[in-house]
């Protein structure tokens, strides 16, 4: 009887606190892991090309594949392609197959203007008269290509690959070919930017967890001011120090160090986008390493120098070994935070400066190719999570903390 | 007398503290700088002749006046209150509760839970931003209040699950029981002993997420429009467009926020860790 009310009363526990987490699981789920999926999502969907030509893709299906196809194809065509231009989706069309051969934008967009000023049947005759286009295959191929409301063009397209009418997969033109070089750019700058916040973090670290109590807490609360800063500020100053008429340069030409004529170009270039970032990210170097290294026994290192051991040897042998939990926890998370950074190159990066994330920004907002910018993404999304698995694995994702 | 410095021969003590302090310029250096600048009478970014001989004339507040009387600017500080605040009364709700929840030992999957809960933290914000630019476009929230507050609102969450579970990690789960038995029902248990107790965690955890919304510009950019220039919007454009010193006076603005926060959390982190109803050590 008395296990059997436990139960029970365990059980009532146990919905009770899921209920208390519902209300947040579910606006997350909402707010935040729906729109991740409809990221993903939009990377693989694209059904302008199904939803503007259905029965010219349907009556291309047919074909045998031979030379060109048939009049009803044609004539499909040219029926949809006008009420296209009525409905003003033509444009979406024209950008879509576009995206996947470059010229075929000024063959759908001369056609359908053609096709409103009058045209006659027989189409196969007609439409080649309006824009040479019709004559090859190109246009017929691609349309056949796209005509899939789900495809992996966008991904294969971020990866630098293409597929051909063929089926096969193979590499973008050269001029073409500009993701996977970002990717390694941007592998390459979070990367140099981990090594610059350990360089710079480890001994500061180091310092702070062993100066007095009093000391150690103001200069912590140093370090941590930067990170309570606003982005945009940090990157501000960064922008007024580092420009040619700013207070770095200001500086080098008042010491002598650089004439007045060849003063350095240090932002708006991977310099700006380096040091800026090292300086956003250092705070995230510093606290897990402090924390770490707070732990560490300082004694442990006079007892190896009273054993006669030089103070390289005992600080590899006896600390090092220590604080390797802390630079594990550093390094990843500046890793991770740099490998999706956005508005510190976006603002400080010039031209040379720019990473992955700028190009999914751009390709959102400007270029307005959404399954490209989507198909980046989840890309990068993929990548920061493996790094969080690994994270997971090795420290602990509920080990993570706030500040100090 | 620092203690690594002990173990350390002279002269690599005297290195260390060199480093370190050169290191700690680095980080505060270019935070303060902004803050004379701002004071500058000519619209230029660096140290005038005038300036560096401190004459007075030098110095304005002209960027502060055209900052604070501007219509633009106090839109974007109305706008970033309305909804910083918005998004952290929900974020702290919601995740208060969720934290609560976390805490019992009976909790079932607490890993994966928390894993999700914290996961907009830790997702770069630049693929949180396309994928709600894509989902909220698609159910018309884009270029409204409601959007930018539900999605800053999922962004600040994790923030205060995270502080308010380690405020519950030293909360005392006897003092419900002792409630209980005196007659509170779960609801008055929570609010008259647990809350009061977790409060500073709660408060902190408040705190984080309203500045993450006071700092959040990628959410904006792509889904806010005109209406809802926030103040870090508007600064977004002040660096790209028309760059002036202006925008080094909303700087100085929020660092002296941003000083304030900081002083307010360290001071609930040291009453948090002297309180929080720890089980008596004995």
């Amino acid at each position: 009887m008395s296990t059997d009310t436990a139960q029970r009363a365990h059980r009532r526990t146990r919905v009770n606190t899921l209920l208390l987490t519902a209300p947040l699981l579910a606006f997350i789920a909402v707010t935040f892991v729906a729109p991740i999926i409809s990221m993903m999502t939009r990377g693989v969907y694209d059904p302008t090309v199904h939803d503007i030509m259905p029965e010219t893709v349907a009556a291309l299906r047919t074909w045998d594949r031979q030379g060109l196809p048939p009049e009803e194809v044609y004539a499909a065509a040219a029926r949809e392609l006008t009420i296209a231009r009525e409905e003003r989706t033509i444009g979406q069309l024209a950008t879509r197959l576009n995206r996947q051969a470059a010229g075929l934008r000024s063959v759908i967009t001369r056609t359908g203007r053609g096709l409103s000023r009058g045209a006659d049947p027989p189409w196969s005759e007609s439409l080649p008269a309006i824009h040479e286009g019709w004559a090859e295959r190109e246009v017929w191929d691609t349309l056949l290509l796209t005509g899939d409301r789900l495809t992996g063009d966008y991904y294969l397209n971020a990866l630098d690959l293409q597929r051909t009418v063929d089926g096969d997969i193979q590499r973008q033109p050269e001029s073409r070919r500009v993701y996977v070089d970002l990717f390694i750019r941007t592998i390459g700058v979070s990367l140099t930017v981990t090594l610059l916040c350990l360089a710079i973090g480890y001994p500061l670290a180091g310092f702070i967890a062993h100066a007095p109590p009093r000391r150690g807490r103001l200069l912590l609360t140093l370090v941590l001011l930067p990170f309570w800063t606003s982005l945009l500020v940090r990157t501000t100053s960064w922008i007024v120090l580092l420009q040619q008429q700013g207070v770095v340069n200001d500086l080098l030409v008042w010491l002598g160090l650089v004439p007045d004529a060849e003063r350095l170009t240090l932002v708006y270039n991977m310099t700006g986008t380096l040091v800026a970032m090292t300086h956003v990210l250092l705070p995230f170097m510093v606290l897990p390493l402090y924390s770490v290294m707070r732990g560490i026994p300082i004694v442990q290192m006079q007892a190896a120098a009273s054993l006669g051991a030089t103070w390289p040897r005992a600080f590899a042998r006896v600390y090092l070994p220590q604080s390797m939990p802390g630079i594990g926890a550093g390094c990843l998370l500046v890793f991770i935070l740099a490998i999706g950074y956005y508005i510190t190159p976006a603002l400080v990066g010039g031209q040379s400066g720019q990473l992955i994330s700028n190009l999914i920004a751009y390709h959102i907002q400007t270029s307005l190719n959404w399954g490209l910018g989507a198909a980046l993404g989840t890309i990068l999304f993929i990548a920061v999570l493996l790094l969080f698995v690994v994270y997971d694995r090795v420290l602990g994702l509920d080990r993570m903390k706030l500040g100090a | 007398m620092n203690a690594i410095a002990r173990s350390v021969p002279d002269p690599g003590r005297w290195a260390l503290g060199a480093f370190s302090t050169v290191a700690l310029l680095f980080l505060i250096a270019p935070i303060l700088v902004v803050i004379p600048l701002s004071f500058n009478a000519e619209p230029y970014f660096t140290f005038t002749p005038g300036m560096l001989t401190l004459e007075p004339e030098a110095y304005s507040l002209r960027w502060y006046e055209q900052v604070l009387f501007s219509d633009e600017w106090q839109r974007a500080a109305l706008n970033s209150l309305v909804i910083g605040l918005s998004a952290t009364v929900l974020a702290t709700t919601l995740g208060t509760l969720a934290a609560v929840g976390l805490s019992n030992p009976a909790m079932p999957w607490r890993r994966p839970i928390t894993a999700l809960l914290i996961s907009p933290m830790i997702v770069p914000i630049i693929i949180s931003a396309a994928g709600m630019f894509f989902f909220y476009s698609s159910v018309n929230l884009t270029q409204t209040y409601t959007g930018l507050i539900l999605s800053h609102a999922a962004l600040g969450a994790p923030f205060v699950v995270i502080t308010v579970t380690a405020a519950m990690a030293g909360f005392n789960r006897e003092l419900l029981q002792a409630a209980a038995s005196l007659g509170a029902g779960p609801l008055r248990g929570f609010f008259k002993v647990q809350l009061p107790l977790i409060s500073p965690g709660v408060i902190s955890g408040a705190l984080f997420a309203f500045a993450a919304s006071l700092d959040e510009v990628v959410v904006v950019l792509f889904m806010g429009g005109i209406e809802q220039r926030t103040i870090p919007r508007q600064m977004w454009s002040g660096i790209r467009e028309e760059i002036s010193p202006a925008i080094l006076a909303a700087a100085t603005f929020l660092i002296v926020i941003a000083v304030l926060l900081l002083l307010v959390i360290e001071f609930l982190q040291t009453r948090s860790e002297n309180r929080a109803g720890k089980p008596a050590k004995s």
